[in-house]
């Protein structure tokens, strides 16, 4: 191996991918049953973490940055003046087998700059995967870029080498897509989604009647929003991100704050501040929509198309629906006590199971691990003390503002002097 | 009745033998200590306890019946933190099963099951942390070779993991703190004890012991993880809550030699 070319071609390539938020490495069901390398059966692990506090848990790089498009957003544009580099196939194929053999990641993230033609990107990214499996014997996770454009044929055996295949949307919507990405279609992005969700459902059929059906992507497929380039409202965002998940089967939708890097006057100016705030309720909202219970048109509509800043998404909904509260932790239903601000999913299981052996009160919740600072205005419990004081939601939003640390505090000051 | 403090070999079994002496001879314990370290009370009887498997698979059936197959985990997890004090804890709460008609090992309202639950919580924190930050290097004699210094003992839980991973080449995770080591030899893993130079290091790889390769590996790994730092982002105190500084030392991304 020579390892000066290689060291430069990494250092380029991973830090073409680095724009790409999913490192995920779970959901996988693939087991070492053939005594080869690997394995990704288990949870998602996270060997090491960037400074920006990201997860590094898979081999994250571009094949090539060679690109024949012009996305505004996109640092590989051909447009932009920056170093070019590819990798050899099998190149990937033995750092991806090298670092995985020292326990540094879980498996290989492979994406690509468009070069020659989509289809043509598409079969080099499928020759890695398919080496990777069939000549190393390799079980570990396999995440690959499903290119915009791709053939139905190649999405099929894409997924059969894979366990998770992504198309990112990038631009939540319509228009959007258009002024920033004008040789790039809204369809070119919906084809491969929706071949990848056809061919899961169809494999799952057949896996039902039959056992040794091959696996198809079995991590699923994930896409990935940029927030803040387009001027996009909340409610635009969720909304795509509903539409992905129900109509689409999506895994996951990340959101990716836009990291200014381009001088183009259609984008925010380098140098402009990366919406993290913004993102966080982002995911808070995503979360809450798929593991909490609730219809993102409780969160977002038209009257209310903007998350609070100051307040988790929770809260901001449970102060705009006081008539539903308190509810009384002893008697009220899993999917009610989920609602409440302060109690998580764990912490619901905990009360549920706890409150079969008896009625629990202040201390009991406190030890269970909720946040009773938010918490405590919304419920009552085994106890006399009540903290339902006649408070105007706005009124109550300030006193528990003050009472918490909030860790974007900083983020949220200057915001708040502008009022 | 007189106070009892019960002294072990501070294996498992040792201490579920301890369990099953304290039912049989109806003692009113106080304090269960583990070898090499000195008990708390004075006035009482010291009791000597030699680990008897079959004793101790007695008291884990007798657990089976009443506690979750997590509930048993908790309880050996929790075992594994070695922390000071936990044999009462662990023993309080297996009074509370035995003295109860149904399952209890969800109720969190009651003290010693909502403390086991939280440190078992913790063992399998650390658990995790070793699964992932764990840095084999490639020896001269083709092993690849792993140290650790976990806070609790997890190496006992570790193996499973590994062994699943990495069917096919071999290895071993040596604990420097409580001088043991896991050793796969491609079919079998087993515990091995031995003697390291002290010039061996975490990380780095001295040509004296590891393959001529190894260190541009490490010198990769750490190219690509400065790449993919998204500078406009950086937040130290997240880094730092997800890799507290004490596991940076395994992490050859991070030291200052490449």
């Amino acid at each position: 191996m020579d390892f000066d070319r290689i060291k430069e071609k990494l250092n380029i390539l991973a830090d073409a991918a680095k724009y790409d938020v999913s490192c995920s490495s779970s959901g996988s069901k693939r087991k070492n049953s053939n005594k080869g390398l690997g394995d990704s059966s288990g949870m998602g692990i996270c060997h090491s973490y960037t400074q920006d506090g990201r997860c590094v848990s898979l081999l994250k790089i571009l094949l090539t940055n060679h690109c024949i498009f012009d996305c505004a957003y996109c640092v590989t544009r051909k447009s932009n003046d920056i170093k070019r580099a590819a990798f050899k196939v099998q190149e990937v194929v033995d750092l991806t087998i090298s670092f995985y053999r020292r326990n540094y990641i879980e498996g290989l993230f492979l994406s690509s700059g468009i070069f020659k033609s989509p289809d043509h990107t598409m079969e080099r990214l499928i020759q890695v995967a398919k080496k990777l499996r069939k000549e190393e014997n390799f079980n570990g996770y396999i995440h690959l870029k499903s290119i915009p454009g791709a053939s139905d044929e190649l999405m099929r055996e894409a997924g059969l080498y894979a366990d998770r295949l992504s198309v990112n949307i990038e631009i939540p919507t319509k228009s959007g897509l258009k002024l920033l990405a004008p040789d790039k279609k809204h369809e070119d992005f919906m084809k491969p989604m929706k071949k990848v969700k056809d061919e899961i459902i169809q494999y799952k059929q057949e896996s039902k009647l039959i056992k040794s059906t091959p696996k198809y992507a079995p991590a699923g497929q994930s896409t990935q929003m940029i927030v803040g380039a387009t001027g996009e409202s909340d409610r635009d965002i969720m909304y795509s991100s509903a539409f992905f998940y129900k109509n689409y089967n999506m895994k996951r939708v990340y959101y990716s704050g836009y990291v200014p890097i381009s001088t183009d006057p259609r984008l925010p100016a380098i140098g402009t501040q990366v919406p993290m705030l913004r993102e966080n309720r982002l995911y808070q909202t995503d979360w809450l929509m798929r593991f909490y219970g609730f219809d993102i048109r409780e969160l977002l509509n038209d009257s209310f198309q903007h998350l609070d800043m100051e307040v988790d998404p929770k809260l901001s909904w449970a102060l705009r629906n006081r008539h539903l509260f308190p509810l009384d932790i002893n008697m009220a239903d899993k999917q009610l006590l989920l609602r409440v601000p302060g109690i998580g999913l764990k912490s619901t299981n905990k009360i549920v199971q706890a409150r079969k052996y008896r009625k629990l009160n202040w201390q009991h919740l406190q030890k269970i691990g909720i946040a009773i600072n938010r918490a405590k205005y919304f419920i009552t419990c085994d106890s006399r003390e009540k903290e339902l004081k006649d408070l105007t939601s706005e009124q109550l939003k300030q006193v528990i503002i003050k009472t918490s640390q909030s860790k974007f505090r900083k983020e949220l000051s200057p915001q708040l002097s502008l009022f | 009745m007189q106070d009892a403090v019960l002294k072990y070999d501070g294996s498992f079994k040792g201490f579920l033998t301890c369990i099953f002496d304290a039912y049989e001879q109806k003692l009113n314990i106080v304090e269960i200590v583990p070898a090499g370290e000195d008990q708390g009370q004075l006035f009482s009887d010291t009791h000597q306890i030699i680990s008897d498997e079959l004793k101790a698979l007695r008291v884990l059936k007798g657990l089976k019946a009443k506690v979750s197959s997590t509930g048993m985990t908790r309880i050996k997890w929790a075992f594994l933190s070695e922390a000071p004090g936990i044999e009462m804890k662990l023993y309080e709460m297996i009074r509370y099963i035995f003295s109860n008609k149904q399952k209890v090992d969800t109720d969190y309202s009651h003290s010693a099951v909502l403390y086991i639950s939280n440190i078992a919580k913790q063992v399998g924190r650390e658990k995790h942390r070793m699964e992932a930050f764990v840095r084999f290097r490639l020896t001269k004699d083709d092993i690849y070779f792993a140290i650790i210094e976990p806070d609790f003992n997890v190496l006992p839980i570790i193996i499973k993991h590994f062994k699943s991973r990495y069917a096919d080449q071999k290895w071993l995770i040596y604990d420097i703190k409580r001088r043991i080591g896991a050793y796969y030899d491609l079919t079998k893993t087993e515990y091995v004890s031995m003697e390291l130079p002290e010039d061996i290091g975490i990380s780095g790889g001295n040509l004296e012991y590891f393959d001529p390769g190894e260190i541009y590996f490490q010198k990769l790994w750490k190219e690509y993880f400065d790449s993919t730092n998204i500078k406009s982002r950086v937040n130290m105190r997240l880094h730092v809550q997800h890799v507290p500084k004490r596991y940076w030392k395994y992490l050859s991304e991070k030291s200052p030699f490449a």
